[in-house]
């Protein structure tokens, strides 16, 4: 028996894929992803049309998207993550049907109960052997955790894996194994190295941002939850990024032992896992090339899925033990509701990722952002798009005053008691608005370009095209 | 008197980039602005930019700025600056 096949087009013709099925990649090579297009441009030579695109992230590299999307060969769209250029193609309203954005938990979760099937998923696989086994961990495009792959490839009715570096059967350390996997392709080359994780992550250096992470850091020392067996996630923007640095500080300071650090991984992350602030960390995808590394070499730098990560429907996931989370946003209303989705004009420039999923799965959730960002006030009356529910945001911290949602009082009195400035999250708003005057919305069409669902499938929010001048 | 054209600011966030040029005597203000904020703040940015032409007894000239997300006393420094170096000041 041999699964290796010699075309991407053969392994699609074998797979059976027709119009109007459902096609899945996912995004651990970021914006160095070959795959999703090639994939696609011998789908276009197959005559194959009206696709259903599954992907977990759209990058800027799929930028072809938008004329396959023109050309009828793509026809949807479910991700969890857009970018700005695909992003702004489709709030201009390309598209006939709207995009579905899910979470980094809702979409393993929607896979592996049934609500959204994929007929043939796409593995892209920086190593695999000829039976299908394969992993991140090693090859010349090592992208590390392959965590997102994990439901496309168990539950699709076809999975097909392309690599770039096809090794001996057997392969050591695999992360997805060969009973999965229909189907084998080796190409020249799956990712540019250089789009799939940076060389370094640098923390910010802007005194803005610095204010900001050292904020972020005292009230998380301040919030009762620093202790031995804590955990943490922070995103890979600079402010969060910083505050890690001084979150390991205090750490290393008063000695504390922390559980685990969850998320997509950063050096940053790591060097908290060899400095011995937490015991393991759990990697759903890899930021860095640090981070690439330890998932290799250390033991305690593991592989999670997407699932095990944060599906809302498996029977507990690792955001279900978080204490804090540090997240961004582009926008925070003063019910705490925070946009993670579109730019202050209404166009689609991002997605909840696991947003909402850890939001709602940590002790305290933490949202890190500028008072106001190129005149925009961060804090508005009502969110463009609500991405995250504001029942599930904790704090806001802004290089001004942190504000704290009031169904979280405990954690106000715990601030004011360290000496943090907590502001009603109105005073922000204003404080900003003093500064920058008071911005007027954006004006949105009527077209329903996607529809946001909560992590637990239902509608949490639309998005309206932008009217083209 | 715009004597030369001449230039302030950056494209940096939250900084604007402000071109000022001679103009024909009683041709007026040509004024074109781009912003990242536009849609935002559009006329608070023109408002601002006219007010401080006119207190400079700047009356003919072409004005081309390109906004980052200036605030209103950012867009006065740099229009001023702009104006006072097409007029050949020190």
């Amino acid at each position: 028996m041999s699964k290796l096949v010699k075309s991407i087009k053969e392994a699609i013709q074998l797979a059976g894929l027709k119009d109007g099925m459902t096609i899945s990649f996912h995004h651990h090579l970021r914006n160095g992803d070959m795959v999703a297009v090639m994939v696609m441009d011998a789908i276009c030579e197959l005559g194959i049309k009206d696709m259903n695109v599954n992907i977990s992230s759209v990058f800027d590299t799929h930028g072809p998207f938008i004329e396959y999307i023109r050309d009828g060969v793509i026809t949807g769209i479910e991700t969890d993550y857009m970018g700005g250029v695909v992003g702004r193609a489709v709030s201009e309203g390309i598209m006939d049907k709207p995009v579905t954005f899910r979470t980094h938990g809702g979409r393993p979760s929607d896979i592996i109960r049934g609500a959204s099937p994929i007929d043939v998923a796409f593995i892209a696989a920086p190593t695999a052997d000829c039976m299908g086994n394969c992993t991140g961990k090693i090859g010349k495009s090592a992208c590390g955790s392959l965590g997102y792959a994990f439901a496309d490839a168990m539950y699709a009715k076809k999975s097909i894996v392309i690599t770039d570096n096809l090794v001996e059967y057997p392969l050591i350390d695999y992360s997805i194994a060969e009973n999965y996997i229909d189907y084998v392709v080796a190409v020249d080359k799956i990712g540019e190295p250089s789009g799939i994780v940076s060389g370094t992550t640098k923390i910010t250096k802007d005194p803005v941002g610095l204010v900001i992470a050292d904020y972020a850091a005292r009230a998380i020392d301040a919030s009762g939850l620093l202790k031995d067996g804590f955990s943490f996630q922070t995103g890979a923007g600079g402010a969060s990024l910083a505050a890690a640095k001084y979150l390991k500080d205090i750490m290393m300071k008063k000695n504390i032992k922390g559980s685990y650090g969850l998320g997509g991984i950063t050096a940053y992350m790591v060097d908290m896992l060899n400095s011995g602030c937490f015991k393991a960390l759990y990697d759903v995808q890899c930021f860095d090339l640090d981070a690439v590394r330890s998932i290799r070499e250390n033991p305690n730098h593991m592989e999670v899925t997407a699932a095990h990560y944060a599906s809302p429907t498996a029977k507990s996931s690792a955001v279900d033990s978080l204490d804090v989370v540090i997240l961004g946003a582009t926008e925070i209303d003063t019910d705490f509701n925070v946009n993670v989705h579109t730019d202050s004009n209404g166009y689609i420039m991002g997605g909840s990722g696991g947003h909402s999923d850890t939001a709602a799965g940590a002790k305290m959730s933490m949202i890190v952002a500028p008072l106001s960002r190129a005149r925009l006030p961060i804090v508005v009356d009502k969110v463009l798009c609500k991405s995250t529910p504001g029942s599930t945001v904790d704090v806001l911290v802004t290089q001004r005053g942190i504000a704290v949602n009031p169904l979280r009082a405990d954690l106000a009195d715990r601030f004011k008691d360290a000496g943090l400035p907590v502001y009603d999250i109105h005073d922000l708003k204003a404080m900003a608005e003093q500064l920058n005057g008071t911005p007027k919305k954006p004006v949105l069409g009527d077209k329903i370009v996607a529809n946001v669902l909560y992590r637990d499938g239902t509608l949490l929010d639309t998005i309206k095209n932008v009217p083209v001048k | 008197m715009i004597m030369q054209r001449a230039c302030a600011g950056t494209l940096e966030s939250s900084d604007i980039y402000v071109e000022i040029a001679p103009a024909e005597a009683g041709s007026g203000l040509e004024l074109d602005i781009t912003s990242v904020v536009f849609a935002q703040f559009g006329e608070d940015i023109e408002r601002v930019i006219r007010e401080t032409l006119a207190e400079l007894d700047v009356t003919d000239a072409s004005v081309r700025v390109s906004d980052r997300g200036a605030v209103d006393c950012t867009i006065r420094a740099r229009v001023e600056t702009a104006v006072c170096r097409a007029k050949g000041e020190k």
